[in-house]
């Protein structure tokens, strides 16, 4: 059975429509991630599986149950804020307390929860404390145990790790990972940040002006992404995208135009059948599927299509160096093991595996299979 | 400073420079010296006046050191001075604007707070535009609602009583607490509202709570001004209350301004200080956080 | 899950517990709602009512139309109260906020004792106009005054008698209006002076700006949404000039000089049994605030949005 199942939900203020007939369903034990662009809806979404916003049409069932019109503390739900929103009056302890005894729990249960949580949380020598004397980590600890002591249906972040520095959030990112595999709740986890929905879902959501663009394991969104809203978003740095032509009547070839000179052929790994009608297509290559062609090399010819690009920047970031070329007119990066890497001015012959590369409808901006 | 000068000799650059920091200090000093010698000066002369004997006073000015102290103007106008033709003193209008302004302020915060909440934290269809409605009332000049209040109050029988003007207050301090409470709740973070309502807290639990216990910088702010606004306010006393049952401050610019020609200032000085030394009190011990309140809250 | 369990879970609608949770907001806030609501509009319809009515002693509701508003233009009173109180606000508002700013920024340049200074200048804010009216009479007032202090001094024919001459009697006013007010001022600009971003400073001084520039440049346009504040409030204040004037000039004295609207409404409101007259003048008194507060609330909306927009 699933925990959370969601059906044509829509939402509007006013004549806006911010969310435009949503489906998503997450198994029991599951971990969804929500992601996308500002304003696309993820929080809204994530605020009416809590109760917190009206839904204008639409059902989510939490445990088969219907909740539309449930009080959101009926819901069986905890949730961690982006801000955390700890009570900035209360101890760290009342503030865990504090949904407990508004449910009236009784006292010795409280304790016991509060042990149990700081315990797991590794936060007994903050109970005293206000959240105002302590550190960012230290508050994330804190706002996840007044969520993990409810013992829910559902856990629901919104965005919890946006407000810690780069470091901290690397840190927190595998602690939840690692808390969500002992605990083994089923999570609904907004954020922007698509390393994170990549490195902690078991499925992702991605989304886009108000609407599901793809749901799916993470492997399968980043290798076979639904449309290029999806491809350019999830990945970083981007999914190159090139405009190309069916190159000949079998759908064997792409055909890139290059300004004045002779046009780019780009042999294609699996021939595209019967698309005699649309003949413009787009083609997506990840950065790291584009290498520098070493015939030795390459095993399997025909899965790589070669072609020649001057560079025009080179970016190290240590691990690896992303260098930025012009292919056929059109500026496409690189990612290269740093010894590897070409420098400024150098023309190099590119091999771009055609094997992994993904190919869009023009028009539609979908994935052609 | 000690460095600029001790260099100064061989630098006349920095010599000039200190010198013209010396000039500097000692214009901005002698600035605030000035003004602050004329804000001090009634202040001083009410006080050293209402210890000067009547005859002192008349024959040396208003403006001098007490020669001899006496507090006979103190007792006199507290209790057997004559206003509006009976003799006990200011002590029944200084008792009245107590009554008069404790409850008002009291009332009127409680609802302040109450509004504020609602219409920062559970906002609804149209709540906008209650808001902005309330907000004429901060704007409304007192002299418009004259004749109206004249009516109400006579229909409710509070005509010529502290409880007919505590209506006023509460009335008329609504738009102002409303205002002050929301602004500041506004800035409150509705995470904080949302987590307590998925912890099981209603309407009156997350007020209790969380709201509440976070709101001393505007209640202090809140307080303050309606403390002193409503002890200090005179057209409403002057008109809808007469003699003994005036607030204090409508019985002193009657004695001040009424009848005889012979200035009592001694008298006069004892009674200006009674009438003023609350709101004063309330000033110098939370004037600090009214204006850090009041730039947080109220002025955006 | 059956057909009939979905229908029951639409059906059954909240409890009357839940009801009641969810009108809360609204029990609560309706009796305030319903106070401001008659008092602002109601009490200002009957008012504007009675203005157009012919009462004279008591509140009659005898339609006489908007004659009140031609006829009190040709009243003397009412002229001078006019144009009192247009002098009044100017140099009042002007001034105010000129020492305001001018003590503010004194403050400002990390002098010691900034607490004592600030009281200093705040505490006439907590008196009311009433008392500070009283007082400032007595030092204004020849034979025990200012005056007669100089005098006493030695310099025998010294004069200062502002509140007994008909043409200076006003700036008698003035000046103790700004006395009362020039504090409030000062603390709103000295806030203002404080939460101007250091960085900004720290450019204008790596930029070679001096003191005097980097106020005028900098700092002064950066705060100058607060300017408008305090002109604002201020003049609202003017507008409002009655306990002042009661205390201060005996209720707009020497004869009619100091009259202003607030004063002339109370006046033939109370004195002279004018009730529709009275009305006719609080009428304009609140043309006079909408004057203000309706440019002041629009610019407020547009710089807000200005913002959101930009945000």
């Amino acid at each position: 059975m699933s925990s959370l199942t969601i059906s044509k939900l829509r939402k509007s203020f006013g004549p806006v429509e911010v969310l435009k007939g949503v489906d998503l369903e997450a198994r029991t034990g599951e971990f969804v991630a929500l992601v996308g662009p500002s304003g696309c809806g993820k929080s809204t979404l994530l605020a009416m599986i809590a109760g917190l916003e009206t839904i204008s049409s639409g059902e989510i069932r939490i445990d088969g149950r219907l909740v539309n019109s449930v009080a959101p503390k009926d819901r069986d739900i905890a949730m961690v804020f982006q801000s955390y929103a700890l009570y900035p009056t209360m101890t760290v302890r009342q503030n865990i307390t504090f949904g407990m005894e508004s449910r009236h729990v009784p006292r010795a249960v409280q304790d016991e929860a509060v042990k149990r949580v700081a315990a797991l949380l590794q936060i007994e020598p903050l109970l005293q404390r206000k959240p105002g004397q302590l550190s960012g980590g230290q508050r994330q600890r804190v706002a996840m145990g007044r969520a993990l002591v409810r013992d829910p249906k559902l856990f629901l972040f919104d965005e919890p790790l946006s407000n810690l520095d780069a470091k901290l959030r690397v840190e927190m990112r595998s602690e939840i990972k690692r808390l969500h595999q002992r605990v083994g709740k089923t999570t609904i986890y907004v954020t922007h940040d698509q390393v994170e929905a990549m490195t902690l879902a078991s499925r992702i959501a991605v989304m886009h002006k108000g609407e599901l663009q793809q749901f799916d394991v993470p492997r399968m969104v980043y290798d076979r992404p639904a449309n290029m809203f999806v491809a350019g978003f999830m990945g970083s740095p981007s999914m190159n995208f090139l405009s190309a032509e069916i190159g000949d009547e079998q759908g064997s070839t792409l055909k890139l135009a290059n300004g004045d000179d002779a046009p780019l052929t780009l042999g294609l790994a699996s021939p595209l059948a019967g698309r005699g009608a649309s003949r413009n297509i787009i083609l997506g290559v990840r950065p790291e599927h584009i290498s520098l062609h070493h015939p030795e090399r390459v095993a399997d010819k025909r899965a790589y299509a070669l072609a020649s690009a001057p560079v025009e920047i080179v970016e190290p970031t240590g691990a690896e160096t992303m260098v930025g070329l012009r292919l056929a007119g059109r500026e496409i990066t690189a990612r290269f093991e740093p010894h590897e890497a070409p420098e400024v001015g150098q023309t190099v012959t590119l091999a771009l595996d055609m094997s992994k590369a993904c190919l869009f409808d023009a028009q539609t901006e979908r994935l052609i299979n | 400073m000690v460095d600029a000068t001790l260099s100064a000799p061989f630098d006349a650059a920095a010599a000039r420079a200190a010198r013209k920091y010396f000039i500097g200090r000692v214009g901005i000093y002698a600035f605030l010296s000035l003004f602050a010698f004329i804000y001090i000066l009634p202040l001083f002369v009410v006080v050293a006046n209402s210890f000067r004997p009547l005859p002192e006073i008349i024959q040396n000015g208003l403006i001098g050191f007490p020669h001899s102290l006496t507090f006979g103007a103190w007792s006199q106008v507290w209790n057997s001075y004559c206003v509006g033709g009976t003799c006990e003193g200011i002590r029944h209008n200084f008792f009245n604007s107590l009554e008069m302004t404790i409850p008002a302020t009291i009332i009127s915060t409680l609802l302040g707070l109450m509004n504020g909440y609602i219409l920062s934290k559970w906002r609804f269809y149209g709540s906008e535009v209650i808001f902005t409605c309330m907000m004429f009332g901060v704007f409304m000049p007192g002299q418009v609602s004259l004749m109206p209040w004249a009516f109400v109050l006579g229909q409710l029988g509070l005509a010529n009583s502290i409880t007919g003007l505590v209506l006023i207050h509460c009335v008329q301090g609504l738009s102002f607490t409303t205002l002050f409470c929301r602004n500041y709740y506004v800035n409150i973070p509705d995470d904080l509202i949302k987590a307590a309502r998925i912890d099981g807290a209603g309407f009156w639990r997350i007020f209790y709570k969380i709201i509440l216990p976070l709101s001393p910088p505007i209640l202090i702010v809140t307080v303050i001004w309606q403390f002193t606004g409503i002890w200090n306010e005179y057209l409403f006393g002057v008109v809808f209350t007469a003699g003994r049952g005036q607030p204090i401050t409508a019985s002193l610019v009657g004695m001040a301004t009424g009848g005889t020609n012979v200035r009592v200032y001694d008298v006069m000085s004892a009674g200006v200080l009674i009438g003023a030394i609350p709101p004063l009190l309330i000033y110098l011990f939370g004037g600090r956080y009214f204006v850090r309140g009041l730039t947080q809250g109220a002025i955006k | 899950m059956t057909e009939a369990t979905i229908l029951a879970e639409h059906g059954s609608g909240p409890s009357l517990r839940e009801r009641l949770q969810h009108a809360m907001p609204f029990i609560v806030l309706a009796p305030s709602l319903l106070a401001s609501f008659i008092y602002v509009f109601v009490f200002t319809i009957w008012t504007f009512y009675i203005s157009l009515s012919d009462s004279s002693l008591l509140p009659t509701y005898h339609f006489v139309g908007f004659e009140h508003y031609v006829s009190i233009w040709a009243n003397k009173r009412w002229t001078i109260a006019y144009s009192n109180l247009l002098l009044y606000s100017v140099l009042y508002v002007s001034l105010a906020i000129l020492i305001g700013l001018g003590l503010a920024i004194a403050i400002d340049q990390r002098v010691r004792g900034e607490a004592i200074w600030r009281t200093i200048f705040l505490y006439p804010l907590a008196v009311s106009f009433a008392v500070t009216g009283t007082v400032w009479a007595w030092l204004y007032s020849p034979n025990a005054g200012i005056e007669f202090f100089v005098r006493s001094l030695g310099w025998t024919d010294f004069t200062f008698r502002l509140t007994t001459d008909r043409n200076l009697a006003i700036y008698a006013v003035i000046a103790t209006g700004i006395w009362q007010s020039s504090g409030f001022a000062m603390a709103l600009f000295l806030a203002g002076l404080r939460s101007v971003d250091p960085d900004l400073l720290k450019a204008a001084q790596i930029d070679g700006a001096g003191p005097f520039r980097t106020y005028r440049k900098v700092i002064i346009p950066t705060i100058a949404p607060i300017f408008i504040a305090v002109a604002v409030v201020l003049l609202q204040f003017a507008i409002r000039t009655f306990d002042l004037v009661a205390a201060l000039t005996n209720n707009g004295g020497p004869g009619i000089a100091t009259t202003f609207p607030a004063t002339y409404v109370y006046d033939l409101m109370f004195q002279r049994g004018q009730i529709a007259e009275g009305a006719t003048a609080a009428i304009l008194m609140l043309g006079a605030l909408a004057f203000v507060l309706v440019p002041y609330s629009l610019w407020l909306v547009w710089r807000r949005r200005r913002e959101s927009a930009h945000g």
